[in-house]
């Protein structure tokens, strides 16, 4: 099998939202869009799914409260119950309000970090990774459709100049 | 153009009556005189038997002078207690409204894109500012004259028996007092009269020379509003517990009262959407009051628990009373609310599709509005009725007749002008608004 792939470039965000439109309609697979800064709507117009992130990081933040809890109750209740400063403690409710700051940071603290690692590791982003750039002007001010050819290259080059593409290749992608 | 239905104004009006039925039954069924209260305190020794014996052992000393005193002390905190619920329920509707007006007055400073479409349904609701402070003035005329004893610092008679209440008389004291809530309250109506006014003008001719005057306006209003507002929280509230003090405590009051207020936006928008008047407000706009509700909760939450934890770990006396008179008398409401006040809206609202949904944000709604009159009437009443309070038909009646008389003028008030601020520079922008 052919592995084969168009790469159209465009110089304008709302061209290539029409083009990513276009293209969905005509049922060309679109395998990436690379753009240089973010586009609005574009995901809904490739058809994406909704990021599920957030709940990651409400399920972080359980955890982060849970461990803060946990912390303050077995230091400062269970393992030892010193009196300082006339603070009660005899339960953990008793001197609740004195621990709250911290439960709350350990909360924000888990939420937000996790769920920054969740995201680099989903979008497998970590240093030294190698740039997975199919062409530098994406960087700057081009925007870049690949889509995975599976009819003629000819009538397919013809396709996506009509979209508006100032530039249209066929790539053989490396595997 | 939308028409006051006849069903809610009927709604309105029984509530009203309904409310004011209440209200003259909590005046009288007050008790008359000490020996009335003498009765009722032996009937409910009778009832708490057990308990009664165990005091009455520890008091073995204690003399008929002791019991009088007690009685005493009881009919004053139940004489307070129908004025109490009366002022509650007039002072937190009063705010509301005011609230709404501030919302109303951030939106145009600071142009805000996404409001406009709102912008009339809050100009409405917000005509209740004018009537409510009248009644609400009169109140605090009839307390600090002596028809009551919600101000104890307004009875001569203390101030010459305490030395702090008498080392505090520089700011209260009754003439300064009312000068004060005339200055606060005209302040606020001026501005409500001036931008509907501006408002209107704008809508027949056109001319954004208007738009112009609502913008300064509006960020001279919220200067003004927030050092009278401040003062106000100090005046009405707080010094209800003279000996006690508290520096963010205007802003307490404000979170409390401006999150209610734009509870209150919310149902209405979504109250005159469902009947289809208005037609330009989507998911969005609902999405946005919902974040409001949201984030204004945390806010309400964050200096609830700044003002108690900062008191409660330094423990000073003279603060810390305060605290532990609510915890001893008023528990359940004390920590109730911050049920209904924060954790409900905040598993309810945190999810961005729950915000679109009318009857998630209705039912997040009802407990911000619930708790947070729970909230005044936790600052007010132990001050006022210390532990001889109780929520029930005076309370109730009175937060009836004054939500009956906010519906009614709020929504007459709807009705006198077309829904969409038609010429508003902002307001295709609006009805596009979209998140």
């Amino acid at each position: 099998m052919s592995n084969k792939v168009i790469h159209a470039l465009y110089n304008d965000d709302d061209v290539l939202l029409h083009a990513v439109k276009e293209t969905r309609d005509a049922h060309h697979h679109i395998e990436e869009v690379y753009t240089p800064f973010p586009v609005h709507g574009l995901d809904k117009a490739m058809g994406l799914k909704p990021t599920r992130l957030a709940i990651c990081a409400f399920i972080y933040g359980l955890i982060g409260l849970s461990f803060g809890t946990f912390m303050m109750y077995y230091i400062m209740i269970v393992d030892w119950p010193q009196d300082i400063g006339g603070k009660p403690s005899f339960s953990f409710i008793q001197n609740m309000p004195s621990f709250v700051p911290i439960m709350f940071e350990m909360t924000v603290l888990f939420a937000a970090h996790l769920m920054v690692l969740t995201f680099f590791m989903r979008s497998k982003l970590w240093p030294f990774k190698k740039a997975e750039n199919p062409d530098v002007r994406t960087t700057d001010d081009h925007f870049l459709m690949e889509v995975a050819l599976n009819t003629d290259e000819e009538s397919a080059i013809e396709f996506f100049k009509n979209t508006g593409a100032v530039e249209v290749k066929v790539i053989e992608k490396q595997l | 153009m939308y028409t006051f239905s006849k069903n809610l104004k009927t709604f309105a009006i029984v509530l009203m009556v309904l409310g004011l039925v209440g209200i003259a039954y909590g005046f009288f069924s007050a008790p008359k005189d000490i020996a009335e209260v003498k009765q009722i305190l032996t009937e409910q020794a009778h009832h708490d038997g057990g308990e009664h014996h165990v005091t009455a052992a520890d008091h073995s000393v204690a003399d008929s002078a002791d019991h009088d005193h007690h009685a005493e002390h009881v009919y004053g905190q139940l004489k307070n207690k129908p004025w109490t619920a009366l002022y509650v329920g007039c002072i937190f509707v009063m705010l509301v409204s005011v609230g709404i007006l501030v919302f109303y007055a951030i939106n145009n400073a600071a142009s805000a894109g996404w409001s406009p479409v709102l912008f009339r349904v809050m100009e409405g609701l917000s005509a209740y500012v004018l009537p409510g402070s009248i009644i609400f003035f009169v109140i605090l005329v009839v307390s600090v004259m002596g028809g009551n004893h919600l101000f104890i610092w307004a009875d001569p008679a203390v101030v010459e028996a305490d030395h702090l209440i008498a080392g505090k008389s520089g700011y209260l004291n009754v003439p300064f007092f009312l000068i004060r809530a005339v200055i606060y309250l005209a302040g606020w109506n001026f501005y409500r009269m001036y931008a509907r006014k501006q408002s209107l003008a704008l809508d027949a001719s056109g001319d954004l020379t208007y738009y112009k005057k609502i913008f300064k306006a509006s960020a001279a209003f919220l200067v003004f509003f927030i050092v009278t507002e401040s003062m106000a929280s100090w005046d009405w509230i707080m010094s209800i517990d003279t000996h006690w003090y508290s520096t963010l405590f205007g802003w307490y009051v404000f979170a409390s009262f401006f999150v209610t207020a734009i509870t209150v936006i919310a149902f209405v928008t979504l109250y005159l959407k469902n009947k289809g008047y208005l037609e330009y407000v989507n998911t969005s706009h609902i999405h946005d009051l919902a974040k409001f509700m949201f984030g204004l909760s945390i806010f309400w939450t964050y200096l609830w628990f700044s003002q108690f934890m900062l008191q409660w770990y330094s423990n000073i006396p003279e603060e810390v009373t305060y605290f532990i008179f609510r915890i001893q008398e008023y528990n359940l409401p004390f920590f109730g609310m911050l049920v209904l006040n924060f954790l409900l809206p905040l598993l309810l609202l945190i999810n961005t599709d729950f915000k679109r949904l009318t009857w998630i944000v209705v039912m997040a709604g009802t407990c911000i509005i619930a708790g947070h009159y729970i909230d005044f009437f936790m600052m007010i009443a132990p001050g006022t009725v210390g532990g001889s309070w109780f929520i029930g038909v005076p309370e109730i009646a009175s937060l009836m007749f004054f939500i009956g008389l906010f519906i009614y003028v709020g929504f007459s008030a709807i009705a006198k002008a077309p829904l969409l601020a038609k010429n508003n520079p902002l307001i295709e922008e609006s009805k596009h608004f979209h998140y």
